[in-house]
């Protein structure tokens, strides 16, 4: 453990703050070289091993899909229907000691010290927090999620509430404001809190460690407390290896799924045919349109393309909002709070439950997929929040969007849920959601009901086109980060190379096959997280003492 | 002629720009200027410091000791950038403004390949400065 006194030798950050006394130098790992008329500055081995050990994996899928997918396939359901109670208690785990760190003295330090001022402002720090970590999954989840739980006919309906519609698909009166009441709060709650306090832990550590006690910008920094010098070598190499990977198969098979998706959209809406030519120069645009962000910027690329980003999908919101009915939605909201705080007890539970479709098929998944894209999430999150306070930052990080969430998904679910009420035999969203399982269609197949569908559609496929880009970008600048050891400045060229790579991978899988087995392999790195998560909890605490006990 | 010169210094690769540093110190001398040493850095942790206010502090015993060197009067000015290196020359030119500087003498690269994809940072204060920038060759 570091000394914990104060060193009148070291500068302290801005204002009082407790840096850590190690003799690593940030950089001291690194290879500066030239590749051609390029120069690189990038961290060894993190660099060459993550770059190294993603082709051999992409090589994996591409020579043996079956046996990869067969084996990865296997792997995360047993995974997440074995460990489900390991999850949930987890994600409880990290719910609590983040409501825990509001109300508690830490909840006065500031990130970056005592004086530090926050570098964003309010619209641009939210509009990055959302951009980066949720922003396409409520694109995709936000109609489809609230739609399957009210419809559902094969028995995974969360706590195993009553079924909407019988046998003949005519509707029982009597179970449908329950079936929606559920729908809508099982939605809420894998994206409300849980998911931000998983992302709000690894932001805090990483933040903390960087900011106010001088460790590189890296996931190992985080373990400093726990593993001491160690997280220099070895450890700290696998630790930071594991992150690189999982972000950059995460966002490649997220982007290779997603050009699918906007395929499917542009499809239904346009009739463009759906095939991979088409899918690959929506790969190509996507990539470029990130490289450009990354070449421009945090500043000048990334945050300009967030705030695009929320304000049409503001847009979008208050388009449906108030073309289906604004007092509706909003006692839909209403209902859906009160409905979230009724069940988020009952639904965070692992134990004594007999809904296993639900909680190992949904729950389990999500916890597994919020925590293996973390380490990117939290490092971009940590990279934008200096100068907060740690209250204003859990406070802004987990309670904020948990609202904006819930209001997302009873703006979508509601309308959605409606439309299936009210349109017993032509609903476009019963169509594709329950009757056939199309998922990707089902934004577009609720837009549909609403005035104005085909611009509404465009705008869904522009947002979904733009929130890869803005996923993809910050995911560029966190990988270049790790592979630089840390370093923020490392040559522009290096996140060219990254940005290009993650595309290049997504293509690769696309044309060979392999996308869905190896977003099955990063969704598994759940679970070793998970374990880091928690272990990241205590140096977070050991971590806040510290500086407390000298401010 | 010139009363505020800017020498933009990188810290990390000082004992790389000493054509510019001598140029820069010469031309004070000359005219009776001083020096202002600018560095850029990040928020986060780096190799130079780990703090902006360590940075600061490094950058000033840098001028400090050019001072000494060359016998001409300095002082020092640091940005903060949030992402230096895509954004160094918003950042320079930006020093040019907080520092009254009327010319800019900084080290820069022989032109080659690269430069047809990455604009020098040189070119681009030459281009947008309201000073007079002189670009020392190594």
């Amino acid at each position: 453990m570091a000394d914990e006194s104060v060193n009148e030798g070291i500068p302290a950050p801005e204002g009082a703050s407790d840096i850590i006394e190690t003799d690593y130098e940030i950089g001291q790992d690194n290879i500066e070289t030239n590749i051609g008329p390029f120069g690189l500055d990038i961290h060894n081995p993190v660099f060459m091993i993550s770059g190294l050990t993603v082709v051999v994996f992409v090589l994996y899928a591409l020579v043996a899909p079956t046996q990869a997918a067969d084996f990865f396939g296997w792997l995360r359901p047993t995974l997440t229907s074995t460990f489900d109670w390991f999850f949930l208690m987890s994600a409880n785990i990290f719910v609590i000691f983040c409501l825990v760190l509001i109300v508690s003295p830490f909840g006065s330090i500031r990130l970056g010290g005592a004086d530090a001022t926050p570098d964003y402002g309010y619209p641009g720090w939210f509009a990055m927090l959302f951009a980066a970590g949720m922003g396409i999954g409520l694109m995709f989840f936000g109609v489809l999620e609230p739609a399957y739980y009210f419809g559902t006919p094969w028995g995974d309906e969360p706590l195993g509430t009553v079924r909407p519609f019988a046998e003949d698909g005519t509707l029982i009166e009597a179970n449908v404001v329950e079936a929606k009441r559920m729908a809508l709060a099982a939605t809420s709650y894998h994206w409300a809190l849980h998911p931000w306090a998983i992302y709000a832990v690894v932001a805090l550590a990483l933040a903390l460690f960087s900011y106010n006690k001088g460790l590189p910008l890296s996931i190992r920094s985080a373990f400093y407390p726990i593993l001491g010098d160690r997280v220099w070598g070895w450890w700290g190499h696998i630790i930071d290896i594991v992150a690189v990977f999982a972000t950059l198969f995460g966002l490649a098979t997220s982007l290779g799924l997603g050009a699918q998706q906007a395929n499917a959209g542009l499809e239904y809406v346009y009739g463009i045919p759906s095939n991979v030519t088409v899918q690959v120069v929506l790969i190509i645009l996507i990539t470029i349109f990130a490289l450009i962000s990354v070449v421009r910027g945090l500043d000048g690329g990334v945050k300009v393309l967030s705030e695009i980003n929320m304000v049409l999908a503001m847009l979008l919101l208050f388009f449906v909002l108030f073309t289906a009915g604004a007092v509706g939605i909003f006692t839909d909201f209403g209902n859906t709070l009160v409905a979230y705080a009724q069940e988020v007890v009952p639904l965070s539970n692992p134990f004594g439950r007999e809904d296993d479709g639900y909680r190992e098929g949904w729950t389990a998944f999500y916890w597994a997929w919020w925590i293996s894209w973390s380490p990117f999430v939290g490092m971009f999150i940590a990279r934008v929040s200096r100068g907060r306070t740690v209250r204003e930052f859990i406070t802004c990080v987990l309670i904020i969007p948990s609202l904006v969430c819930v209001f997302w998904m009873a703006v979508f679910g509601g309308t959605a849920i409606n439309d299936m009420i009210t349109n017993l035999g032509d609903s476009a969203v019963k169509a594709n959601v329950i009757d056939a399982y199309v998922p990707e269609l089902s934004l577009f197949a609720m837009l549909d009901g609403l005035p104005l569908a085909s611009i509404t559609s465009t705008i869904g496929i522009v947002l979904v086109i733009v929130f890869f880009v803005t996923s993809s970008d910050s995911g560029s600048l966190v990988i270049d980060t790790i592979t630089a050891g840390g370093k923020v400045d490392a040559p522009v060229p290096q996140r060219v190379f990254w940005c290009t790579f993650e595309g290049m991978v997504a293509i690769a899988l696309l044309i060979g096959g392999g996308l869905v087995s190896l977003q099955a392999m990063v969704i598994s790195t759940g679970l070793p997280f998970t374990i880091v998560l928690l272990l990241m909890c205590v140096a977070i605490w050991k971590g806040l003492a510290s500086e407390r006990a000298i401010t | 002629m010139f009363n505020r010169i800017m020498v933009p210094v990188d810290l990390a690769h000082a004992e790389s720009l000493d054509r510019a540093l001598k140029c820069a110190a010469d031309l004070a001398g000359q005219h009776g200027a001083e020096i202002v040493y600018v560095g850029v850095t990040a928020q986060t942790p780096g190799a130079i410091a780990h703090t902006p206010a360590e940075f600061k502090g490094k950058l000033a015993d840098f001028a400090k000791e050019q001072s000494e060197q060359y016998g001409v009067s300095v002082t020092s000015h640091v940005i903060e950038s949030h992402d230096p290196a895509a954004e160094m020359d918003k950042d320079l030119l930006k020093a040019v403004r907080e520092t009254g500087a009327d010319l800019v003498v900084m080290q820069s690269h022989k032109p080659g390949l690269t430069d047809y994809l990455f604009e020098g940072h040189g070119p681009y204060l030459a281009q947008h400065a309201e000073a007079s920038v002189m670009l020392v060759r190594d």
